[in-house]
């Protein structure tokens, strides 16, 4: 296992370096300067502006930006905040928390969802459960997370009552009342971005498992006398997640856009709605800085989904 | 390899040895004598009743946004303040906003731009993907590993930020080029569409793999044909099936991509009420307009559903592998 955590370590760092080049190519290519907010504005002297220029550099080849930026990047010094006037690092890492928080919990919903559902419908295929599943699921991963979420809230917040739709980071609460504030205001987010993935997933697990139950090696596993469940769970499901793994895989930029707009639906304050209001505010460092973040995230959850791979399938982890 | 594998149990086997007539375009003769491509994935296409309803639901849809604004004549920007955030009515079907504009004019409007920005970028994103696909493909080796290592990294960058990025940056300088439609149309089917290439380059180049060692085309290169004549006469046809099946979900994609950018107040400007923008508007006005959002979200999921169906039933038609 170490050595092939280390390879995937070793594979992850030029995705990254990619990034931040395509990420700075973005930047460097867009018309404008990160500057024009003080180019605008009156009461920086033009003197200041061009010492400003010359300091950050903002007129050297592009290749000597690229490397000073990245080693910039690389030494934690993120920038600072046009709006908020803190450190870049700071305002990021105190909003990762509620992201990750969100995001775990909705795909730990759409795990809840997809993996019985799909089993099931693939063991009965064509079946008025498989049906009404597979039409479900279509409309679940038809349905936006934006337009889930205003419906949510129009159910569950104005009609009913039930729950609170703007997302609170400041309860004054404690204990268990704490826990049951947060519990309450996270139903409807997790809700919105677990529902959407589990629809998508649960297509997945289906025609995943469909295409190992019909192997000789189940058939054989049945002929032994084995009980179904422990065919179904130990011979078939196994072997099916290996591909439903890598599609899961494949899906992570797209939760993570998901989360991007749930957050701003709730008003959540984790750094989807953070690179959102920096949009807004034209605050470059910020928005930097995010999608940066983004990305690395992206490879993370890339690289957890390799090792789980790894588990699942030994063939690959020692190779 | 199941390519060969008819899924026609009946049609064709009541008259197996009459398939010689090569006549694709006979499909309207009194006499079915054969059948092409075409008519053996649309007898295919047929049997997913779902796909079928879905295709009306979404030629209805189609026409009427496309028709629709001549016929319903109320203007979209016509403010009304006598009649602000009205329920559904005769006059109004779909209730009116803040300014009492016509909700139904808007939407019908709006589908129109959602429903091109969707096209385009699925065009965009099949050009690219069709072009970056056959190229490594074609020629493998270093080429290929190169291409590849760009697709493997344009798919796990994540590409909401980066639109939103992208279209931070660019949208002042596009706005001052093209005006302010245009150039937010230019930008956001270039975005959607250069972020979206990749799933379709992954399966022309694996379907290259398998085609480009087939014995027509082999035949083809005995007989002299350069690679170029190659590819564009005998290797790509052959490659198209599963493409049409992925551009059709990709129109789903970036419709729903657009909305999202809209909703978020990022993409078209106010005065251009696309589904999404529509909703970005409505969604203060939840607890006492809720038909403000309804509607236009509403087509939104219709749109995207049906054609996510219709995709599910041309996979059927048109993907060998797939036989029911």
């Amino acid at each position: 296992m170490g050595p092939y955590l280390l390879r995937r370590l070793l594979i992850a760092v030029p995705s990254l370096l990619g990034i931040s080049v395509v990420l700075f190519t973005v930047l460097a290519l867009a018309p404008g300067d990160p500057f024009e907010e003080l180019a605008t504005n009156p009461n920086v002297p033009a003197e200041v502006r061009v010492m400003l220029r010359a300091k950050f550099g903002l007129d050297d080849p592009v290749w000597q930006r690229y490397f000073r930026w990245l080693a910039a990047m690389l030494q934690g010094d993120w920038g600072f905040s046009f709006i908020s006037r803190v450190d870049v690092d700071t305002l990021i890492l105190q909003r990762v928390p509620v992201t990750l928080a969100v995001i775990g919990l909705s795909q730990l919903l759409a795990l809840a969802i997809a993996l019985p559902v799909g089993i099931i419908s693939a063991t009965r295929p064509y079946s008025v459960f498989d049906q009404i599943a597979n039409t479900l699921a279509f409309i679940g991963f038809s349905l936006p997370t934006f337009f889930t979420g205003l419906l949510l809230i129009l159910l569950f917040s104005i009609k009913l009552d039930w729950l609170p739709f703007v997302f609170r980071a400041d309860i004054s609460a404690t204990g268990w009342q704490w826990w049951w504030e947060n519990i309450k205001q996270s139903i409807m987010p997790v809700m919105v971005l677990g529902l959407f993935q589990g629809a998508s997933w649960t297509r997945y697990v289906r025609s995943a498992v469909l295409d190992v139950i019909r192997l000789d090696h189940v058939t054989t596993a049945r002929s032994k006398g084995l009980p179904e469940r422990t065919v179904i769970m130990k011979h078939v499901v196994r072997n099916a997640l290996i591909p439903v793994v890598t599609l899961v895989a494949l899906q992570m930029p797209a939760v993570f856009g998901g989360a991007i707009v749930t957050e701003q639906i709730f008003r959540i304050p984790g750094i989807g709605s953070l690179l959102i209001d920096a949009i807004l505010r034209n605050d470059t460092p910020v928005i930097m800085a995010v999608t940066f973040v983004f990305a690395c995230l992206v490879i993370f959850f890339n690289l957890i989904a390799d090792l789980l791979y790894g588990w699942l399938d030994p063939r690959i982890s020692y190779r | 390899m199941a390519g060969s594998t008819l899924a026609s149990p009946t049609a064709e086997s009541q008259r197996p040895l009459d398939a010689a007539a090569p006549s694709p375009a006979g499909g309207a003769a009194p006499r079915r004598r054969s059948v092409s491509p075409a008519q053996e994935a649309w007898r295919r296409f047929r049997r997913h009743k779902m796909a079928v309803v879905s295709l009306v639901l979404l030629s209805i849809m189609i026409g009427l946004v496309l028709f629709g604004p001549l016929l319903w004549k109320l203007p979209i920007n016509d403010i009304d303040f006598s009649a602000r955030l009205a329920g559904p009515s005769l006059k109004h079907p779909f209730g009116t906003d803040d300014l009492g504009q016509d909700i139904f004019a808007r939407v019908l409007y709006g589908g129109r731009i959602s429903l091109a920005v969707g096209l385009a970028a699925m065009m965009m994103a099949i050009f690219v993907g069709v072009v970056i696909g056959a190229i490594a493909g074609i020629s493998r080796g270093a080429v290929d590993t190169a291409l590849m290592w760009v697709t493997d990294l344009f798919l796990s960058l994540p590409q909401l930020p980066l639109l939103l990025l992208v279209i931070y940056l660019f949208r002042d300088g596009l706005k001052g080029v093209f005006g302010p439609e245009v150039g937010m149309f230019i930008l956001i089917v270039l975005v959607i569409g250069g972020f979206r290439w990749m799933p379709v380059a992954r399966l022309v180049r694996a379907q290259f793999f398998s085609l480009r060692e087939k014995e027509f085309v082999e035949a083809a290169r005995a007989l002299g044909a350069t690679t170029p004549r190659q590819v564009v006469r005998h290797i790509l046809p052959n490659a198209l099936g599963p493409v049409i099946v992925a551009g059709t979900i990709d129109v789903a994609a970036a419709i729903i991509a657009e909305s999202t950018l809209s909703f978020l107040g990022l993409g078209f400007p106010p005065d251009i009420p696309t589904w999404g923008r529509i909703l970005f508007d409505a969604k203060d006005y939840l607890d006492i307009a809720p038909h403000w959002a309804l509607f236009p979200g509403f087509a939104i999921f219709l749109a995207v559903l049906t054609i996510n169906y219709i995709g599910d039933g041309l996979r059927d038609a048109l993907d060998p592998r797939r036989v029911l």
